[in-house]
């Protein structure tokens, strides 16, 4: 059993299989004990591991752990144990069994090393994670998870289009390095850019995100964009395009993040810039930008289920979480009040929380590249983060205006899922060479010298500041009950828009042929049917009969090409 | 004891035939031929390995030499397939046991279990033997016994479907009797080697080639070559569940095996290739026969006619890799002979346990079944899948290789049918999805669950196998390989 050439998907392929035939206390220690064990088993994993299979004429490689993957394999393990506590509650088998194929096969993709592997995971990643949207059961969150479906296959296939250009040019399927110089390393590219949330790639998160369920938004924040940032750690170390997407990723959503009003939009913007400041790494592509961007994944994937664990505790006592229809939540939920600010506080980078030791690192890592504009545009998206994750989270959620809600704090199982995140937030923050250990580079990088320190703590100070003093003028943008589009504009209203005024006039145009198509494959369907349905006439058939004629007539044919035209 | 194999092979189920009337307790005879099938199973489990490490087992019957005894002749081609036809025959006979006493009254047990081993024995038989005369007859005993298999059949329409195919099976046979018997007159031989060795000399006579279209068209007839497939849909779909699933895995699989091994083995492929008019009847009939019987499989209310329809589809595309006339299509007619075995073995036996439940086969029973029989109707959709294509199935591994062989010779526009052909084994398969997944049960019936155990379980094996071998092609690629390089190699 302990083979230690168990791919790692497989403990959560067979947990989904028992979560569909167990029900209470029984699946719950089932679950949470096969994903713990599946972690020890990858923590006790000695050296890298590569299992083979010949598959057609191509050699595939279903499981190989390496440096880099294990690093992802660590955190994925972490996240998706916390995310199935946090979520121990449900009732809802659906969610619980898409929820474990879904972390099941993040696994399976961080540790595939071919692309046909990696294909196929990323193809089960798209479709057991629209459940997890679909489970809220609204109409909302049925369109929604509708376009993000799409999206995601769509995804896939520009993979599977990418991945067959590749072979032809490389001859191999192996997935290590891809590169930018042909076409299937293009679409490759664009691939996982959709999945990493690019600029304008990145609507299917901030659509979807913020409908799915409490607990199915935790899993989602985890593992989709992170098995991205992944791949493209994987492929595309070192291009230079990244630099610029991350760092316009970085700044960009900090605006959109300050006009929404429901939190967790709020939460979703803030995990595009988030990966902003990865993929910025990963396009810089030095050892110190990698590790960098790879800690920054790992404590990014904790800090923010954290923060949605706590925007999903308020949804589901309160049943609001507009920051409008909430606010002074602190007075009845104390303590997720305060796990949530350990979390924001993380995601702000503050000294000693977690998001210090790994952003320093990406930044440390521009400047001394030479990136000076980069540089200067991630100071500027870390100063929103302050802003729009750090502050506005807990301010509106927790403080703000009173509302007027007395609820209680939410079940055991929440609580604890958020204590271990908040705790796992502290204990990197105070013990980063905890975390430095595991990377794929080795390391000397200290984050707690005084520029750092100086540095981030000045920019915090000063933007706490400005946030004060605006909302003290009422500048500040106010709570507004309004639904926001970006660039999702172009194809919920404008190409919406466009399709309706030509199909308008083409259905003017063409009404009368499509009619008469129509009529055509009818009339085909009908004879089809008529003749095969138990009252036509080819369901009546004299077998024999026919059959002898058949005969007679290929014997005939076969005589007759044999014989007229001799080779 | 390894020298007598291959008699051993077609002798034990033969033996064991006439046994199963003496047995007469229904229990006790359906474990005794259970025992006789898993004994034939690793006699040809053994064979399998012997060929792989010997190459071509020769054996004479009676320690008569070739050209005027009977010999048998067991190389990699006909390995593989009895490895396939025993294994499905000793699966098929787990599920049997409870699944038969379903349909057929207690006292019919020892009777089908008797003509079960001599149809095993004949298709064992055939696929044995070197010596051309020799398969005529066990043609006669395996179709014979399963002209009595179909008419065990609880529907009174399995009479007339049974004897339908008495009378165009014997058409079929008589045009392969015509055939060997003119061979025989112009060389004066019946062993196939031996045959192979004479023809040449003979080659363009009349006589000849008129012999070898009678033996290709009765064989057509018996593998249901479109438009000779009118037999089948009816005798698959009034047989009982247990006998639709052996006799869709290995019958027509093994007239497939006789049409390439006349062709390869005797007539040989270049003369095959060059003069015959084979690659024209084959392309043109083996499309057709797609497409027509793919959209008749579209229509049907029974789940048996249905899949019967879509085998007749199946065999179509065997027979239009097997016209393309190289190794690589060859490689992909042998492969779609086995994983098309173990994708329709598994959809039978699936649906033989819902006989068992429910006691029809009409689409209209299976509404909302989804809910009642889970692991039944998850096979059932796992067989769809396969026959769909979809990857990481069996059905994949061949239609890739399909597309590989036509793609090779240039042949864009067949290659582009054949594509769109898979889209209808959507729609059938969707159509029986629909059905079990989103409607409502139309009859109440309480008890409706899950068969036993002992017919869940073959049909996973079957299941699973289709998984396995559509992700490690190992086994089935190297030997479908090999056998196709061997046949072009005209080695014998």
């Amino acid at each position: 059993m302990w083979s230690i050439e168990l791919p790692a998907f497989v403990p959560f392929f067979a947990a989904a299989l028992l979560a569909l035939v167990t029900r209470g206390a029984l699946r719950s220690v089932l679950m949470l004990a096969v994903v713990a064990l599946s972690g020890l088993h990858l923590w006790f994993l000695d050296g890298e591991v590569l299992v083979n299979l010949q598959f057609l004429e191509y050699e595939l490689i279903p499981y190989r752990v390496d440096e880099l993957s294990i690093v992802f394999g660590y955190v994925f393990h972490i996240a998706a144990f916390v995310s199935i506590l946090f979520a121990l509650h449900v009732k809802d088998t659906m969610q619980h069994v898409c929820a474990l194929l879904y972390a099941g096969s993040a696994v399976g993709a961080l540790f595939a090393g071919d692309l046909l592997s990696l294909f196929v995971f990323w193809e089960i990643l798209a479709v057991s994670s629209v459940f997890l949207v679909w489970a809220r059961r609204t109409e909302r969150a049925y369109q929604s998870g509708m376009r993000y479906l799409i999206i995601q296959v769509m995804s896939g296939v520009i993979l599977l289009g990418g991945l067959l250009l590749h072979v032809e040019q490389s001859g191999s399927l192996e997935f290590g390095f891809i590169g930018t110089d042909h076409l299937g390393g293009w679409l490759i590219l664009l691939a996982f850019g959709i999945k990493g949330a690019f600029p304008l790639l990145h609507t299917w998160l901030t659509d979807a995100y913020p409908e799915a369920t409490p607990t199915g938004t935790v899993f989602l924040s985890a593992f989709t964009t992170k098995t991205a940032i992944y791949t493209l750690a994987r492929g595309y170390p070192g291009t230079e395009l990244l630099i610029y997407v991350g760092a316009t990723m970085a700044c960009f959503p900090i605006f959109y993040a300050v006009i929404q009003n429901d939190l967790r939009r709020v939460l979703s913007y803030s995990l595009i810039n988030q990966l902003g400041f990865m993929v910025c790494g990963i396009g810089i592509g030095t050892a110190l930008a990698i590790n960098g961007a790879v800690s920054h994944a790992f404590v990014h994937i904790i800090y923010k289920s954290l923060l949605f664990m706590s925007m999903g505790a308020v949804l589901y006592r309160t049943g609001k979480i507009k920051a409008t229809d909430i606010g002074g939540l602190y007075k009845t939920m104390p303590k997720t009040a305060v796990l949530c600010i350990i979390g924001a506080a993380s995601i702000s980078a503050f000294p000693l929380f977690s998001g210090f030791v790994a952003k320093s690192m990406i930044m440390a890592a521009a400047i001394k590249e030479g990136y000076n504009v980069v540089w200067l545009a991630l100071l500027l998206a870390s100063a929103g983060v302050l802003k729009h994750a750090g502050i506005q989270i807990p301010y509106f959620a927790f403080f703000a205006h009173d509302s007027g809600i007395r609820t209680s704090e939410p079940p055991k199982n929440m609580l604890l899922a958020m204590t271990i995140a908040a705790f796992l937030c502290l204990a990197i923050g105070i013990y980063p060479k905890m975390l430095y250990r595991l990377l794929p580079f080795a390391t000397d990088f200290n984050p707690y010298d005084l520029t750092h320190v100086l540095a981030q703590t000045q920019l915090l100070f000063f933007a706490m500041l400005a946030f004060v003093w605006l909302n003290l003028q009422g500048i500040y943008p106010p709570e507004k009950a309004a639904i926001n589009l970006d660039a999702e504009w172009f194809y919920r209203r404008f190409l919406r828009r466009l399709v309706e005024k030509i199909s308008v006039w083409v259905d003017g145009f063409d009404s009368d042929l499509r009619i008469r198509v129509e009529d055509r494959i009818n009339w085909i369907i009908t004879y089809f049917a008529q003749r095969h349905y138990p009252t036509g006439k080819g369901a009546v058939i004299r077998p024999t009969g026919n059959m002898v004629m058949y005969i007679a007539i290929l014997l005939a044919a076969y005589l007759w090409l044999l014989l007229s035209f001799p080779h | 004891m390894i020298d007598h194999l291959p008699i051993l092979q077609v002798v034990v189920p033969l033996l064991g035939a006439p046994l199963c009337i003496l047995v007469r307790n229904p229990r006790a005879v359906g474990l005794f031929a259970l025992l006789v099938s898993t004994v034939t199973l690793l006699i040809s489990c053994t064979l399998l390995q012997q060929v792989l490490l010997n190459g071509t087992l020769v054996y004479a019957l009676g320690g008569w030499a070739a050209p005027w005894g009977i010999e048998y002749r067991i190389d990699y081609l006909n390995s593989y397939l009895l490895l396939l036809v025993s294994a499905m025959g000793a699966i098929v006979l787990v599920a049997s046991q409870s699944s038969i006493g379903g349909e057929l009254p207690r006292n019919r047990h020892m009777l089908f279990y008797t003509a079960y081993l001599l149809c095993l024995t004949g298709l064992l038989g055939i696929l044995c033997t070197g010596d051309a005369f020799n398969v005529f007859v066990f043609l006669e005993i395996s179709s014979l016994s399963s002209y009595t298999l179909i008419s065990l059949g609880n529907d009174r329409r399995a009479l007339t479907a049974s004897y339908q195919y008495l009378i165009m099976g014997t058409i079929g046979a008589t045009f392969i009797i015509i055939g060997v018997g003119l061979m025989y007159m112009m060389t004066g031989t019946l062993n196939m080697y031996d045959l192979a060795q004479r023809l040449p000399e003979v080659h363009n006579s009349k006589t000849v080639l008129s012999a070898i279209g009678f033996f290709i068209v009765g064989v057509c007839l018996k593998l249901a070559l479109f438009p000779l497939h009118l037999w089948l849909p009816n005798a698959y779909a009034f047989a009982p569940s247990i006998a639709t699933a052996f006799l869709a895995a290995t019958s027509t699989k093994v007239a497939i095996y006789v049409l390439i091994r006349f062709i390869f083995s005797v007539v040989g492929p270049v003369f095959a290739n060059t003069v015959l008019p084979l690659q024209e009847i084959f392309v043109v009939l083996g499309v057709s026969g797609i497409f027509a019987t793919s959209i008749s499989a579209i229509y049907q209310l029974n789940i048996k006619r249905l899949f019967a329809y879509s085998s007749v589809a199946q065999i179509g595309y065997m027979i239009l890799a097997l016209a393309i006339g190289t190794p690589l299509g060859l490689t992909a007619t042998l492969l779609h002979l086995f994983n098309h075995a173990l994708m329709k073995a598994a959809l039978f036996l699936a649906i033989g346990g819902v006989v068992y439940r429910v006691g029809s086969a009409q689409l209209s029973h299976f509404a909302g079944l989804g809910r009642q029989m889970p692991w039944t109707m998850a096979a059932i959709v796992a067989g769809g899948l396969s026959l769909i294509g979809v990857p990481l199935t069996v059905g994949f591994v061949s239609k890739w290789y399909l597309v590989l062989a036509l793609l090779e010779n240039g042949w864009w526009p067949l290659t582009i049918l054949v594509l769109i052909s898979s889209l209808l084994a959507v729609i059938y398969v969707w159509r029986i999805v629909e059905w079990v997944y989103f409607s409502s049960p139309r009859i109440m019936i309480d008890e409706v669950k899950d068969p036993p155990l002992g017919q869940l379980v073959p049909i996973y094996v079957l299941v699973i196998a289709n998984f396995y071998l559509g992700i490690d092609t190992s086994l089935t690629v190297g030997v479908s390989k090999k056998a196709a390089e061997m046949l072009f190699g005209g080695v014998f």
